[in-house]
């Protein structure tokens, strides 16, 4: 086990996601924000916390996505289906995706085909927490990552927010 | 998580983990039909044949919106259309529209036990969508989802089911169904509808009075009176009936509390229930029609995706 970022690096690393986010954004009122279920809702809350506490004039837009149903291996394996809340139109919006590990780029895919339903986005961003570069399946690739790992496929990275640290077995 | 069987013959054979997946992924289900795209790709690479040896409305437009929804293929069969006319057995029939690569079958029969007999017979998975007067296990999964959205939970609620017990395969389903959520159950109906033993195979309260019974319940499931089903008389009159045992807008004002009205449909206005009780407030009739989509979503994407499957 190894870990990848403790409590204080994994701190600073969402501290500058959210300064980074604020930077490509002059305004956040065409921006809005989406966690992906489950574990991607986490890195969200953290982010939008934090986005709060730098630029607290900002009214943050904040959703929760589950793509269960839209995984590409629905027949294969059966996954129980969570909570979509985003109680918001993301018609002409630059929606930022969030989710903890960018690994296979398959739940992405997922994401992206379930944003569809909901509208008409202007720009699609992905910010990540861990980015797993050279594990990739699909063209995708993260346009804010809070930490790049080179892993090989046996390998987990995992999020435990209890311990609030990030650890690779 | 997985459901623990590979068809959905009948909520008999349901664990009470399978009852509480199938109502947790409709509530899912339920969302995604308030988006302004209503739809899922989930089943695109699964086709499903509706078989309907029996007139329906609801269950079979709802098992094809929920199909459509989830981006299957279907196929709608009924039998008064089709060759079985011709005198082409059921087994026959399926296993012809198999040969045509279906994966799934929807079945409704009027003869008890037919999704259970194909289900030994054939390899796709099997939904009864009602068979004769044994179940109809959608219906009971929609009824507690509207149940649950109501009034919470279904532990420790009252229910009455009213009417025409003998014959309604809604009845032996939500029996089952609400006997393993933890709801106590009660059958209401003259005693001709109400099958002897039913106290002790199945583990609920009978009432011959109507009164009574509504007093009671935290809810009144009003069943049809399935004269299709009935080769005998079993009351002297439908107006004697609806004099005895229908739901009138005066009986309900005479309890003291407020009660959920429901009703699987089709309804008989003025025989089994009022005008004025079915369109009234308190009458959850068209949520129950509501859920019907997401619940047979839910049964079909759990058992697309059993891996017991194929």
């Amino acid at each position: 086990m190894k870990t990848i970022l403790d409590k204080e690096q994994l701190h600073l690393t969402i501290l500058r996601l959210a300064h980074q986010l604020l930077e490509n954004n002059i305004s956040l009122a065409d921006v809005v924000f989406i966690g992906i279920q489950p574990r991607g809702v986490q890195v969200g809350s953290k982010l939008i916390a934090a986005i709060g506490q730098i630029a607290p004039f900002e009214k943050l837009q904040y959703g929760i996505l589950d793509i269960t149903f839209y995984r590409d291996d629905v027949r294969d394996e059966l996954h129980v289906a969570n909570t979509t809340h985003i109680p918001f139109s993301i018609e002409g919006k630059k929606v930022v995706l969030i989710d903890d590990v960018l690994y296979t780029g398959r739940t992405i895919r997922a994401a992206l085909d379930a944003i569809q339903d909901f509208g008409r986005p202007q720009k699609v961003e992905l910010c990540v927490l861990v980015d797993r570069r050279f594990n990739r399946e699909l063209p995708i690739q993260p346009d804010y990552c809070g930490k790049a790992i080179d892993s090989v496929i046996s390998q987990k990275v995992k999020v435990e927010w209890d311990k609030e640290a990030v650890v690779l077995y | 998580m997985q459901l623990s069987t590979k068809h959905l013959l009948g909520i008999k054979d349901l664990t009470r983990e399978d009852i509480s997946l199938i109502l947790s992924t409709a509530t899912q289900f339920k969302e995604v039909l308030q988006r302004s795209v209503k739809k899922v790709p989930s089943l695109r690479d699964v086709t499903i044949v509706n078989l309907f040896y029996e007139n329906s409305t609801r269950t079979r437009i709802s098992f094809e919106l929920a199909e459509k929804r989830l981006g299957a293929d279907t196929i709608n069969f009924s039998a008064s259309a089709s060759s079985v006319t011709k005198g082409e057995t059921l087994l026959d029939t399926v296993n012809n529209i198999l040969s045509m690569k279906v994966d799934m079958v929807v079945l409704r029969h009027s003869a008890s036990g037919a999704p259970h007999f194909l289900a030994k017979h054939i390899p796709a998975a099997i939904i009864n969508a009602g068979d004769g007067i044994n179940e109809h296990p959608t219906q009971a999964l929609l009824d507690a989802l509207s149940i649950q959205e109501k009034l919470g939970s279904l532990e420790g609620k009252k229910i009455v089911l009213v009417g025409d017990i003998m014959h309604s395969r809604v009845a032996l389903s939500n029996i089952y169904l609400l006997n393993k959520m933890g709801a106590e159950v009660m059958v209401a109906g003259p005693p001709t509808l109400i099958p002897k033993y039913i106290k002790e195979a199945l583990n609920v309260k009978v009432e011959y009075d109507i009164k009574k019974a509504l007093a009671w319940c935290d809810v009144a499931n009003v069943l049809r009176i399935q004269l299709e089903r009935q080769n005998q008389v079993l009351f002297s009159s439908l107006r004697e009936y609806n004099l005895a045992f229908g739901i009138s807008k005066k009986l309900l004002d005479s309890l003291k509390k407020e009660i959920v009205i429901m009703h699987p449909g089709p309804i008989n206005r003025g025989v089994e229930i009022d005008s004025d009780v079915a369109d009234c407030n308190q009458s959850i009739i068209l949520q129950q029609v509501e859920n019907g989509v997401a619940v047979r979503m839910a049964a079909l994407y759990l058992l697309a995706g059993n891996k017991t499957n194929g």
